[in-house]
């Protein structure tokens, strides 16, 4: 009965501990979005209460969608994102199965020599990369991001990739030799396939950083027609300050995609992240 | 086995694009950037080997120096409130996630890794606007529990600024700690556990004498990643307070710093070589920080395989 007791309180104190973080992880996004339906007054006069039928107003959204080009805005981030992950995923996983599958003088040397960048941030690289870009006229095009982030994400996720291609039984691999499959056959037809939840922990790891990533749109690519979204509201709600409207409108439109992505695929990235570790 | 294999160019051709991209872009730079940093500018545009002065003017030359010594202060601070704040919570909310029977603990684990997928435009703006007393959500929600008279502008003052921002920071990537730490939790087998529990070490005490133990180097691994992250970070203070760093650059960190000298900013003209040479400090400060980690901490944390 005593050992029940202690059990019913203990579970009782960890909701409240998880109930109270929830409420800070979530408040600050909660009271962004409701504001931006708000009308201005209300906006100052309630600000913690939902909009009701006379506080409604949308006079931010159109604010937002008349001045800033936010759907180009979200397809050049869309285009750089999924363009260097497919690279960082194809080539990361290349890479990690040359490393983990094959025997050859160099292979520790070289696993070492990629997995530097992992504690080295290529920022610090920004003022040759500028100077790389300009001399191949890359400045201002989504290729000089693209280049960037796949050299960025690499060293992860050879790193995760090759942990994970070592636990792929070698008697499968074996049999498909026998069989006289190529060695590009068996990566792409054997090897590929059944990393696939690492290959999604890597996908999620590679992504959001790149998505997110301030510095190097703005300094590679600041030009209107090349702007990522990330650039795009930073520049945006820098211009319209005073407008609270239009600035809670422009935050919502720039949190609502990721969010909507996020809450689709969470369960497949939770189950990346502990991949291997669900008994 | 006959004395020469051919040459296995499947190798090869699985390395080649990773590790070409991978000097290309990110390797040759940054060697270039530390070349960068031994020259100058002459007044006639064309570059001139200055060896090592330029680290000389950063650290010995009071105008650079000052902004130096600040920006890695600053970033020194903003790296122990991280771990201090961010790392701790991170294993408690691991910690009770991972607890068998917990009931919602999907729903407590997305909700709590939102903040972590958001942009930083988005969380600098967020946080400035609900600290702003203009708005006063910040102050109202003090005067609700009687504690309106602690409201102060936080992100203008510059005793507050740098550790509120370093908190908002905290905010958003709790997620990460608390994912890598849950990852591990779930990775104890449940032998031991059972075997702790025939032993009577149940609950807090399991945590401190069994799991924590076992988890101490994946809890290195988010030191140092907290390490390289903090000291590489940026785009929230120059979201949320600008180049400048401001008030009166008391959240002026690393990142900041190279930034307004490499582009220059106002008045300020824009220095490749002094932006190299201060990129350059930062290069080695992190390989510093990796290596004691590597060397002098990495080695002595026992691991324990099951």
């Amino acid at each position: 009965m005593a050992q029940a007791r202690t059990s019913t309180g203990r579970s009782i104190a960890a909701h409240a501990v998880l109930i109270t973080y929830t409420l800070i992880a979530l408040f600050p996004v909660f009271v962004i979005l409701i504001n931006s339906f708000k009308s201005r007054k209300a906006i100052f006069a309630e600000p913690l209460a939902l909009p009701t039928r006379e506080t409604f107003d949308l006079i931010g959204y159109t604010t937002v969608l008349k001045q800033g080009d936010f759907f180009g805005y979200f397809q050049n981030s869309m285009i750089v994102t999924v363009a260097s992950l497919f690279f960082v995923l194809l080539f990361g996983a290349m890479a990690a199965f040359a490393l983990s599958e094959y025997r050859f003088r160099g292979n520790l040397l070289t696993g070492l020599y990629l997995a530097l960048g992992i504690m080295i941030p290529i920022r610090l690289g920004t003022v040759a990369i500028l100077e790389l870009m300009v001399a191949s006229g890359l400045v201002n095009t989504l290729m000089a991001l693209i280049l960037v982030y796949t050299a960025q994400g690499l060293p992860l996720a050879v790193f995760i990739l090759s942990e994970f291609m070592k636990q792929v039984s070698d008697d499968l691999k074996n049999a498909g030799r026998i069989d006289g499959l190529s060695e590009y056959t068996i990566f792409f037809r054997l090897v590929l396939p059944l990393v696939r939840p690492a290959m999604a922990t890597v996908a999620v790891f590679t992504m959001i950083p790149i998505w997110n990533d301030l510095w190097f749109p703005l300094i590679l690519a600041p030009a209107e027609a090349v702007k990522t979204i990330t650039l795009g509201s930073q520049v945006f709600i820098g211009q319209f300050v005073t407008n609270w409207n239009a600035v809670l409108a422009a935050l919502s439109l720039a949190i609502l995609p990721v969010l909507v992505l996020y809450l689709i695929f969470s369960r497949q990235l939770i189950r990346g992240i502990t991949a291997g570790a669900v008994k | 086995m006959s004395g020469r294999k051919p040459i296995r160019w499947h190798i090869a051709v699985f390395l080649a694009p990773a590790v070409l991209v991978y000097t290309a872009i990110m390797i040759v730079p940054l060697f270039g950037t530390l070349n960068l940093s031994l020259f100058n500018q002459t007044p006639e545009r064309t570059k001139e080997f200055v060896g090592l002065a330029n680290f000389g003017t950063l650290f010995g030359d009071p105008r650079w120096s000052d902004a130096f010594w600040n920006a890695l202060g600053n970033n020194a601070w903003f790296f122990v409130v991280h771990m201090l704040v961010q790392n701790p919570i991170g294993i408690l909310l691991a910690a009770l996630l991972s607890s068998p029977r917990l009931r919602m603990a999907a729903f407590y684990r997305t909700a709590i890794f939102i903040p972590t997928i958001l942009s930083f435009v988005i969380v600098g703006f967020v946080w400035k606007l609900i600290l702003s007393p203009i708005w006063g959500i910040a102050p109202g929600m003090l005067d609700v529990v009687g504690l309106k008279s602690l409201f102060a502008p936080w992100l203008g003052k510059e005793d507050y600024a740098l550790t509120t921002l370093a908190l908002v920071s905290v905010w958003q990537f709790v997620g990460i700690p608390m994912m890598l730490i849950y990852a591990a939790l779930l990775n104890i087998p449940d032998e031991v556990l059972e075997a702790a529990e025939m032993d009577g070490i149940t609950g807090t005490s399991q945590f401190w004498k069994i799991k924590l133990p076992l988890i101490l180097p994946s809890i290195g691994i988010i030191s140092i990643l907290t390490f390289v992250g903090n000291f590489n970070a940026f785009d929230l203070i120059y979201v949320a307070q600008g180049a400048l760093a401001g008030p009166d650059f008391s959240t002026d960190i690393l990142g900041t710093f190279l930034y307004r000298t490499f582009f220059g900013f106002q008045l300020q003209l824009g220095d490749p070589h002094m932006g190299a040479t201060i990129a350059t400090a930062m290069f080695g400060i992190i390989l510093v920080g990796v290596c004691i980690y590597l060397f002098g901490i990495q080695t002595r944390l026992r691991r324990y395989q099951f």
